[in-house]
């Protein structure tokens, strides 16, 4: 630790000795950030919040732009096989490391196969899934090197998938799939992440990494696009508080942050305008029932239950709007996939309570058989308002409704482990824009499949969709009109937002579904 | 007195092992493990992470695993944070909360005893009811409600100080997370010193003392206030024990990073290694300060002695 206050110690006196001379005046960008990140390894990530801080220091050999839209990145192009199995990617020729040594195509072999390695344990190892052998590799099946990936020469880097896979481009977006320097690691060995250390070849370099405090990430000249980068210094700021990181940025210590109090929402608008960004997200809040469990396994009751929750109040009065009703799993904002809503999504509130009382009482249920439910639900003040709310809804049809609320590592080991239960709250917020990132939680025996669904129609759509092809799309429909608006393998409650809060000194911060937001392409006055 | 201390330096090391040991079996009674989460892992993943961390083995191994690393000095890695090992988190970390908390500590301590001494010279009169009510107030009004309104009048309003963040451990980022932790402690200490104070006063020898012609200055600093400062000693070993670990309240409110989120977070996160990190320190400064605390009652306290 000496060593490394040291050297924070001289950075820190070379930029005041360059700023008190005038020589330019560095742009600072104060970027309140949710939680710290788990860890700076691209490969031992699993939260938005490291994605936001590795996507500007590092470059996949895909990048998003400021809209999220898949730009290249180290990569400069690339050319797919006619059966759409494989890949060749044409690095940049002035690609370089931090270091300013070159990004070569070994070094990506080297990355995707500690990813996928089993002793790595990568949260996210399942991002290179369609690659060939990865998964065997995951499993200890099969060697690291017999990934289905090449360095045909220093600037080609080639891979063969499983299948033609028409969403790969926008996974290699995800963090998971960036490149380490080989070199580095082996220099360093697990100390490789820390600052002073690590090299990385996007727009930014770590200089400093003070846990709950900040971490600072200053310019890279070495990155191809350096030129076009307007900001010095990113802060990444921990903003656990959200009430004293909104005072945070009034007081202008911080420029943006990726969350609001969202119960708050009239003052602050009042206070901050549209500085406050509210807007669709790629995220979905749901309930599962354990359909294999009586009275669960009954379908018609699942649907009289879903009909009954008032979807229109839980958005406006529990979420203050920063939520949308959801009747289909898949949010909108997908290209080319049309979501498919229950069949009562366009009906009014009145005739789904009035179809839902009749469905009960078809059932059985009345004042002498009242229905009993439990919602198990994590600690949050929102999940707990939803669930009241839902359990005031459903008492007038007579279903008696109780609420068990545990801690979120409760919650999630008790529905990981298939225990007991009525119905649970869960959400899925996407990974990449893919219907079939939401659409694979449904399918037998998947560790997210919290209902415990199985329908074998349903797992041979998704796995006809998986091949690829031109009608993959309108299998994955299929698929949800099935699983999701027949069967409720989950009940979608309601759709995320993003909402966070950006200075008006920013600009070039562009609102999009994946709320993601490189600080290359932000600016600052 | 040197044998005293060795002695209780040495009875300390079975209550820690003690300590250690409920505290190991008991994080892991508590349902569900650190890499259950919103968006759950699939099996093989988590196996391969349960296996890198040697959690895949029987309980009494890793047990036995992690107390042979504990008599290194190594407290693991964090689970939930794997960038740092639990021993590098409490080095960056509890600099920190000490700094904030011994400063905080001194201040009550200091301005509580004053004001306590002069509402026991005022008993019954318009200082005495001036520091009562300022006591109870500080008392009663909770750190989450102080802390926010510090905030809004100090940083906001007034722009004398930053609304929150460490800053390198800049000394105007320090007063508002002090002042918040100083508060409820200096109106225990008054109300404590206050009360001691007209306690000893009514003393047999502080009439003789007054009867004997000494001054005032005299009869308070000198015979009384040593007396009185017992009460003080006792209740200031626990305070400073909890006070310099850390205050998850304020280290959340101001954006401080301390050590004193971890006993919170890290028991939510299930992350076992720091659970035991937590625990061992707050073990070690409760073990440490009560025994200054006995040391202490020899200094002010003439007929306790330890030989």
């Amino acid at each position: 630790m000496k060593h490394f206050s040291f050297k924070a110690l001289l950075t820190g006196a070379a930029i005041m000795a360059i700023t008190a001379t005038g020589a330019f005046a560095e742009v600072v960008f104060n970027r309140g950030n949710s939680a710290d990140p788990e860890s700076l390894d691209p490969h031992k990530t699993s939260t938005v919040y490291e994605a936001n801080i590795l996507r500007d220091l590092f470059t996949g050999l895909m990048a998003q732009d400021a809209k999220a839209e898949v730009i290249p990145g180290a990569a400069e192009s690339y050319t797919v096989s006619a059966d759409g199995k494989v890949y060749t990617f044409k690095m940049r020729a002035n690609g370089k490391w931090s270091d300013g040594t070159p990004v070569t195509a070994h070094d990506f072999v080297y990355s995707w196969q500690r990813l996928v390695n089993k002793d790595t344990a990568a949260e996210y190892a399942y991002m290179l899934a369609p690659v060939v052998n990865a998964e065997a590799i995951t499993k200890g099946e099969k060697k690291p090197e017999e990934l289905g990936v090449k360095a045909v020469d220093d600037l080609t880097f080639e891979v063969t998938l499983n299948a033609p896979t028409p969403y790969f481009l926008e996974m290699l977006t995800h963090q998971a799939t960036y490149a380490i320097s080989k070199a580095n690691v082996e220099k360093f060995g697990a100390d490789f992440i820390k600052p002073g250390n690590l090299v990385s070849n996007g727009a930014y370099m770590l200089a400093e990494f003070v846990p709950n405090d900040h971490i600072k990430a200053v310019k890279n000249p070495n990155f191809y696009d350096a030129a076009n980068v307007q900001i010095d210094t990113v802060n990444y700021i921990p903003t656990e508080d959200r009430s004293t990181a909104m005072k945070r940025l009034e007081a202008g210590e911080l420029d943006s942050n990726d969350d609001i109090p969202t119960e708050q929402l009239t003052e602050l608008k009042a206070k901050f305008g549209d500085q406050v960004r509210i807007g669709p997200y790629l995220g979905t809040y749901y309930y599962a029932f354990k359909v294999d469990k009586a009275p669960w396994d009954n379908v018609k009751l699942r649907h009289a239950i879903s009909m009954a929750v008032d979807r229109d109040y839980l958005a406006e009065k529990v979420w203050q709007n920063t939520m949308v009703p959801a009747y289909s799993f898949v949010p909108p904002g997908i290209t080319g996939y049309e979501a498919q809503p229950t069949e009562y999504a366009e009906k009014t509130q009145l005739d789904r309570e009035d179809e839902a009382k009749k469905v009960l009482a078809e059932l059985g249920y009345g004042p002498d058989k009242p229905l009993k439910m439990e919602i198990r639900y994590n600690t949050s003040e929102n999940h707990k308002n939803t669930a009241v709310a839902i359990q005031e809804q459903l008492k007038p049809l007579g279903i008696e409704v109780s609420l068990v609320n545990t801690d979120t590592k409760t919650h999630y080991g008790l529905l990981e482990q298939k225990g007991d239960f009525d119905i649970a709250r869960a959400g899925w917020i996407a990974d990449y824009k893919d219907p079939a990132n939401f659409l694979d939680l449904c399918k037998t025996g998947t560790g997210n499949n919290y209902a415990s669904y199985s329908n074998a129609d349903y797992d041979k759509l998704m796995a006809e969709a998986a091949k690829g092809g031109d009608d993959r799309m309108k299998k994955l429909q299929e698929a949800e009109a099935l699983g999701v608006a027949r069967d409720l393998c989950v009940v979608p409650l309601l759709f995320y937002s993003y909402h966070t809060i950006v200075s008006s000194k920013l600009s070039g911060w562009e609102n999009n579904v994946m709320d993601v937001h490189p600080t290359r392409f932000i600016k600052k006055n | 007195m040197l044998r005293y201390v060795l002695r209780r330096l040495l009875t300390a090391i079975p209550t820690l092992f003690v300590i250690v040991t409920i505290s190991f079996f008991l994080i892991r009674v508590a349902p569900g493990g650190p890499f259950n989460q919103e968006k759950g892992l699939n099996p093989v993943i988590k196996a391969n992470l349960e296996r890198q961390f040697g959690l895949d083995l029987p309980l009494w191994k890793q047990y036995l695993n992690y107390l042979g690393n504990l008599l290194h000095g190594d407290f693991g890695p964090s689970y939930n944070l794997p960038d740092f090992t639990v021993g590098e988190l409490f080095r960056t970390g509890l600099p920190v909360s000490i700094q904030l908390g011994a400063s905080a500590l001194v201040l009550a301590l200091a301005f509580g005893t004053i004001l306590g001494i002069i509402a026991a010279l005022n008993q019954n009169r318009g200082g005495d009811y001036a520091v009562v009510a300022t006591a109870t107030a500080g008392s009663t009004i909770p750190t989450f409600v102080i802390a926010p309104l510090f905030q809004l009048f100090f940083a906001l309003t007034l722009k004398w100080v930053p609304v929150g963040g460490w800053g390198d451990g800049a000394w105007v980022n320090k007063i508002g997370p002090v002042i918040t932790l100083m508060l409820p402690q200096l109106a225990i200490v008054a109300r404590l010193m206050r009360g001691s104070m007209i306690e000893a006063l009514r003393a047999h020898h502080i009439r003789t003392a007054r009867a004997m012609g000494l001054s005032d200055y005299s009869v308070v600093v000198r015979h009384a206030m040593r007396g009185a400062l017992l009460p003080i000693v006792s209740y200031a070993g626990p305070a400073a024990a909890s006070l310099l670990t850390g205050s998850l309240i304020v280290e959340y409110i101001f954006a401080i990073p301390g050590v004193g989120r971890y006993f919170v977070d890290a028991a939510l996160n299930r992350d076992y290694t720091l659970v035991m990190g937590t625990v061992v320190v707050i073990a070690i400064f409760t073990l440490v300060f009560n025994l200054i605390v006995d040391l202490l009652y020899a200094v002010v306290d003439p007929r306790v002695r330890y030989d």
